[in-house]
């Protein structure tokens, strides 16, 4: 008996499970993957997993879509999460857009959009900056 | 301090302290003419300072005011709610704003293309617009709103760096991704406080979760709101984004940056730390002395340590910030009022010093076109004044008395001993006691080094000069009249500690009769 109720509660919240997969899923991906599209693509499971866990909150068990009627004892789904996720999915929509615009561009001035290489790029950048100041060191070079 | 605005803008003082700054970005694109888009754009600036500081005088007893946006009244309706700690936040943001933005017309010369130039100021106001509203709504949901804002403004900001130096998109890319991280897990941590509570609004919301301590949804918003603005912040071990954003965005923006987005972050997480939740949660307190205070000592003493190696000053600075962000956390763990007005007054304090190292190292950059120490040799007598106020900068960032950084050392030690905690206080010492070698580094490498002998550098024009002093005359002056920042800070402190956002407020509304 005791089981059955652990079981209900578990398909119960099947909802909550999946908002955890899909968030953790998106958080690894961002974090283990070295294309920068690849990253962006997480980021954009881990934003909808928040969807979800919005969405899921606001359900009201038999409730309906929550548009007026004038029947006073219909049953509406809460539409506050709704609103406010609207409002995340345009914020989502407009992270994605500025993250691709960057790898554009990286892509422009690296020529790759693999994480390791442009840290590889980016390292030898500084190297020449330090041996460039070191020969300014032994010669008194020029400031400009 | 009596300030008088027209009765009209007096009742909007709080939405328009917002308002402006959003309406003159898109009017800065719109006309793509340089001259006036600087122009509307400092004038917002200016205009949002008058507000700002209309709002802190008015707060400065201990009241509160409540602005009810559209005349709907909360918890439904979104509330603009002020307090002394957030017209203190106010101030700081729009002051550096107005401050930076006429050296931004001259730095980005250099630094940004021509045909670039209404896009920045569209964005600077963007982000200008963000920072001043996280600050001063009284919405839970509205703060992410902002808050992305102006981070997605800021992304934009910091890659325009990269007329200069490529590394600027990556460091912009990581920064994206960091602060979308933070933003998510602040808005995970939002969707499960009002699956507990079923409301929004951050003076409601004290209310309904007195008496819910032992909730465990309650205690893992908690911890997702913490991190998420953690990394907003650059808390010490999430401050990875931190260094390069700062080392290679323009100038202004760097100042800009440096001096107010970290702070608002700062200033959230108190919100929600000591309106929303309150120190009487015990799960609070544990996090504050168990997870914040050892990372804020870390960072006090790892990221000053990792700036004495740095040969980009820039970025010396920035790992300084980092540091300066320990001591400022290092005031909330201690949980009483002095450590917490102290939080408040380096806020300020720190503000102002860093705002005038990046806007005088933006000076140099311009001049000599590089930002690292060795091409700096010599320059104390080719560019006398911008020097003299790096020096006033590192001085106050040391924490030499006569600065701002001793009045903010000087409370936050005064909160340690306040708890007997005298170790923290020798920490306090120890830590400055780094910053006085990498503030010495800079000044040798400025001063005792010889110039090239082919040094063609000259001392910064005008239009450079003139904010960076304002900001270092600051810093002495906040160093000598202390009264200013120290009261209103306590105010702020001890209104925060008595938890639920001033309780009773004046409400000021938008719309009459409708309540």
């Amino acid at each position: 008996m005791e089981q059955m109720t652990t079981l209900t509660f578990v398909l119960g919240h099947m909802n909550y499970w999946l908002f955890v997969v899909l968030m953790m899923t998106g958080l690894y991906i961002v974090v283990a993957r070295g294309n920068l599209l690849k990253k962006v693509v997480g980021l954009n499971l881990f934003q909808a997993a928040v969807f979800m866990l919005y969405i899921s909150m606001g359900k009201v068990a038999g409730g309906t879509a929550p548009i007026f009627t004038n029947n006073p004892a219909e049953t509406y789904s809460n539409p506050l999460p709704h609103v406010l996720i609207l409002t995340a999915i345009v914020v989502g929509i407009a992270t994605t857009a500025l993250g691709l615009a960057l790898i554009v561009r990286i892509n422009e001035t690296y020529d790759t959009i693999e994480e390791d290489e442009i840290l590889a790029l980016d390292h030898a950048t500084a190297q020449k900056e330090i041996d460039a100041v070191a020969k300014l060191g032994s010669d008194g070079g020029d400031v400009k | 301090m009596p300030l008088l605005l027209p009765e009209a803008l007096a009742d909007h003082a709080p939405m328009l302290a917002v308002l402006v700054p959003l309406l003159a970005a898109p009017l800065a694109m719109l006309f793509g003419n340089r001259a006036f888009a600087y122009g509307i754009s400092f004038a917002a600036s200016v205009a949002s300072f008058i507000f700002s500081m209309f709002l802190l005088a008015r707060v400065m007893d201990g009241s509160v005011l409540s602005y009810h946006l559209g005349g709907w009244a909360p918890p439904l309706g979104i509330e603009y709610r002020v307090d002394a700690a957030n017209a203190l936040v106010l101030l700081i943001v729009s002051a550096i704003s107005a401050v930076v933005l006429p050296f931004a017309r001259t730095s980005i010369e250099t630094e940004i293309a021509e045909r670039h130039h209404t896009l920045f100021y569209a964005c600077y106001m963007l982000c200008f617009t963000g920072l001043m509203g996280v600050a001063i709504t009284g919405d839970a949901f509205n703060v992410f709103v902002f808050l992305e804002v102006s981070s997605l403004s800021t992304y934009v900001l910091v890659a325009l760096g990269a007329e200069k130096d490529r590394r600027a998109l990556s460091a912009a890319y990581d920064y994206l991704i960091l602060g979308t991280i933070g933003a998510t897990f602040f808005v995970i941590g939002l969707g499960l406080i009002y699956m507990t509570t079923g409301t929004l609004n951050m003076a409601d919301l004290a209310q309904r979760l007195t008496g819910l301590e032992s909730n465990r949804t309650l205690r893992s918003g908690f911890a997702f709101i913490v991190v998420g603005m953690g990394l907003k912040m650059a808390i010490y071990p999430l401050h990875r984004w931190l260094p390069s954003a700062y080392t290679y965005a323009p100038s202004a923006v760097s100042a800009f940056l440096a001096a107010t987005a970290t702070k608002v972050a700062i200033y959230v997480v108190l919100r929600f730390m000591f309106s929303v939740y309150s120190a009487k949660f015990g799960f609070e307190r544990d996090t504050l002395q168990l997870i914040i205070f050892p990372f804020a000592i870390i960072a006090m003493f790892a990221a000053s340590i990792v700036a004495c190696y740095q040969i980009n000053l820039k970025r010396m600075l920035a790992y300084s910030s980092i540091a300066q962000i320990g001591y400022m956390l290092l005031g909330v763990s201690m949980l009483n009022v002095t450590g917490l007005s102290a939080t408040l007054v380096h806020l300020f304090n720190h503000a102002v010093t860093k705002g005038a190292l990046f806007l005088a190292v933006g000076a140099i950059v311009y001049r000599t076109g590089s930002a690292l120490l060795p091409h700096m040799a010599g320059l104390g007598r080719k560019m006398p004044w911008t020097s003299a106020a790096i020096v006033i900068g590192g001085l106050s960032l040391i924490g030499i008395p006569s600065t701002a950084g001793f009045v903010s050392k000087w409370v936050l030690i005064a909160g340690a001993f306040e708890r007997d905690a005298w170790p923290v206080a020798v920490l306090i010492v120890a830590s400055s006691l780094i910053a006085v070698v990498y503030v010495w580094r800079v000044l040798e490498v400025l001063y005792l080094q010889p110039a090239p002998a082919n040094s063609t550098a000259t001392e910064a024009p005008l239009g450079l000069l003139i904010p960076t002093w304002i900001l270092a005359l600051a810093s002495i002056w906040f160093g000598l009249d202390a009264d200013l920042t120290v009261s209103v800070s306590r105010t702020a402190a001890e209104a925060l500690l008595n938890g639920g956002f001033g309780g009773d407020a004046a409400i000021i509304m938008g719309v009459e009769g409708r309540k």
